[in-house]
């Protein structure tokens, strides 16, 4: 297999306009006082608003055709980052760029053609399809609004459309429950193809599925990703999901990007710690008998992340300064990314 | 050669609801040694869960264990008075939910439940209780133990709280331990503290453990020996190493390679077609059949649980050959 994973390094170094970035963005989730707390507040006591950077100051390019892994574990920002990228929230700093071209700055037509190009699937094929809604409106509702294809055509799109994702066309008024849950998410990927989308962001798309349907979504997926040339931005907690399918893996704790790097990269020589701490505890079918060696601690609260670098209470190889301050996202290697002090340190067997 | 710690044969349960009977349990056998660890694996429909249940006399109407026995020290469980079995229940066998909440109360502190616990199966003073509770929260690793036994279960993390259900699980030094999915709900960094923590425990006390999950690569690690059930049905079970390494059931073959690996990334992974049927309407015979890519006629009958090489048994008519490697070719 000729590897299209070196191909698009080197679209990278010949500084292409990316499909989408994003620099500095971030996303504050504040909680208001209500009117027993703000009187209190008032009155001298330590009230304040309870504010969550649930995304902090990240930054990243994504290049046409790529599939761009986004791990890190709960509470990270991982799925509020995607969800700014596909417009279902407005971030709170920074920029969104799409084709080079601000999201602020866009006027309506270039907004709408944003919103169209960037569609999202969700976790849980449960939760998001109305249950009320007939397949056929549920896939044929936004192509039908937008313009995008003529009422009377309607059916044999969306029969189309469900085609592509492996779903018998006859099942076009069928509604939601009468559907498994592999069937469900095809569903799901199904609308988000209706529009003629260039970029997808998959939100723990995978993750709700058994084994042998997840094998078969994913592999969907890459079947699309050909057919279509999409470019995906695929937010995972699941290493092996991510390492399966993605050109690049970007790593996230706590709301910050501690490394980006190439997959194959990450996965051989991985530079953050927390990277490394992660990648020995995914469990792996072929380590049998293993002693599990436990990172220590917990996920500390984004509501009071620790000071510095985040990481630095979980850290085996914390540093005084770690505590005082956050490390920036330095290339230590072309197209590999890591915010680690470690790196500056001179005798680091890991860079 | 001494009874195995628990032996379970032919145990039937099933579901009888308006639609039918869905037999969840259909003449499910394997067996426990002291100390071992066992994984039972299947998805969901598989009936892995009920089989812990029944295994415990949890199931609730309108499922019934109508087969088969369950023998525990040589006890069949089944046929215990209902006091009886309480009395074995939390103190010889104990269960770890795959949601801690399962397990405790929400409105009670941790205190107030594990010395509960304690008080049901031993006759010691409260002060002794206590300290047990702090000793045991200690053990699964929670820090400042005292401070946490005043705690509420809401103010603890996801992952603490699973730790909490394994100390109470762990409180009368069990000889089996029924854990279902324990670590489904929780990031990979945690799960790994828990699997670490089951794993001591379980050394260091000589507790055996049925650990029901989904997930292959989480019993690879932890397992000694391994279930692999269907539709109802034991379809494999054997060492871990033999059933990874070498399994004779195409079921079992398609889960493996339908997990992504390192060495096939970007390859279209190996798919098993369809899906797992309804136990309201299963295909006569096996019932992995209209799946399977080895069917012939004769799986129209169902076929028995042999045992192909010692230790290892496969119900299959067309038992996958030995040296059909793994890994498909690169």
């Amino acid at each position: 297999m000729s590897t299209p994973q070196r191909v698009l390094i080197d679209d990278i170094e010949t500084n292409r306009v990316p499909i989408l970035a994003f620099r500095n963005l971030g996303k504050r989730f504040v909680k208001p006082l209500d009117l027993a707390a703000r009187i209190a507040a008032h009155l001298g006591a330590g009230y304040r608003e309870e504010v969550v950077h649930a995304v902090d100051n990240v930054s990243l390019s994504i290049h046409e055709g790529e599939v761009v892994g986004l791990v890190g574990e709960s509470g990270c920002g991982k799925s509020t980052l995607g969800r700014m990228l596909a417009g279902i929230l407005a971030p709170s700093a920074g920029e969104i760029l799409y084709r080079d071209k601000a999201v602020s700055r866009m006027n309506p037509a270039e907004r709408r053609e944003w919103a169209l190009d960037v569609q999202m699937i969700f976790q849980d094929p449960y939760a998001s399809l109305n249950p009320r809604l007939r397949v056929r409106e549920i896939v044929g509702e936004a192509p039908r609004y937008h313009g995008m294809v003529k009422p009377r055509e309607l059916n044999s799109y969306v029969a189309e459309v469900l085609r592509r994702v492996g779903l018998d066309p006859g099942y076009l008024r069928r509604y939601p429950h009468q559907f498994s849950g592999g069937q469900r998410q095809r569903i799901g990927i199904a609308r988000a193809l209706a529009v003629k989308p260039r970029f997808l962001v998959c939100d723990e798309a995978v993750a709700a599925l058994d084994v042998s349907i997840q094998a078969q979504v994913l592999n969907l997926f890459m079947h699309l990703r050909e057919e279509l040339a999409l470019t995906y931005l695929f937010i995972s907690h699941d290493l092996g999901v991510v390492e399966h399918l993605s050109d690049r893996v970007v790593i996230m704790y706590l709301g910050r990007i501690v490394e980006i790097a190439a997959t194959e990269t990450l996965f051989e020589h991985p530079n953050h710690p927390y990277t490394r701490a992660l990648l020995v505890e995914v469990p792996r079918i072929d380590a049998r008998r293993r002693r599990f060696a436990a990172l220590q601690g917990e996920i500390p609260s984004p509501l009071h992340p620790p000071s510095g670098c985040h990481f630095h209470p979980r850290c085996p190889h914390a540093m005084p300064h770690c505590r005082e301050s956050a490390p920036p996202l330095r290339e230590i290697a072309p197209g590999h990314w890591s915010a680690c002090f470690l790196n500056d340190e001179p005798g680091n067997p890991h860079v | 050669m001494s009874e195995p710690l628990l032996v379970v044969e032919e145990l039937q349960t099933h579901f009888h609801t308006r639609q039918g009977t869905a037999r969840a349990v259909d003449g499910v056998s394997f067996q426990v040694d002291q100390g071992q660890i066992l994984g039972l694996v299947g998805e969901s429909g598989s009936g892995k869960s009920v089989t812990g249940f029944s295994i415990l006399g949890l199931v609730d109407p309108p499922g019934r264990v109508v087969g088969g026995e369950v023998r525990f020290h040589g006890e069949n469980l089944l046929a215990l008075p209902p006091e009886r079995m309480r009395k074995l229940r939390g103190s010889r066998i104990a269960m770890i939910f795959q949601d801690p909440m399962m397990t405790l109360n929400p409105v009670l502190r941790i205190d107030t439940q594990m010395m509960e616990a304690v008080l049901a199966h031993d006759a010691v003073s409260r002060r002794a209780a206590r300290a047990r509770c702090r000793e045991a929260l200690a053990r699964v690793g929670i820090p400042a133990p005292e401070e946490r036994l005043k705690a509420y279960p809401h103010q603890f993390s996801g992952g603490m709280r699973q730790r909490v259900a394994i100390a109470i699980a762990f409180l009368h030094k069990p000889d089996l331990i029924i854990a279902d999915e324990p670590t489904t709900a929780l990031d990979v960094t945690i799960q790994a503290q828990i699997l670490a923590e089951a794993q001591d425990l379980c050394r260091d006390s000589g507790t055996a453990m049925i650990w029901i999950t989904h997930d292959l690569a989480v019993v690879a690690g932890l397992a000694d020996r391994l279930c692999v059930m269907y539709a109802g049905r034991v379809v494999e079970s054997g060492d871990i190493d033999a059933v990874l390494d070498h399994p004779r059931h195409p079921y079992t073959r398609g889960l493996i390679d339908s997990v992504p690996s390192r060495n096939r990334r970007g390859q279209t992974l190996a798919q098993i077609p369809g899906m797992a049927p309804s136990l309201l309407n299963l295909p006569s015979g096996c019932a992995f059949r209209p799946r399977c890519p080895q069917r012939t006629e004769r799986c129209k009958q169902a076929p028995a649980l042999d045992e192909l090489r010692p230790g290892h048994r496969v119900r299959c008519f067309h038992p996958l050959r030995i040296d059909t490697p793994v890994e498909s070719p690169a």
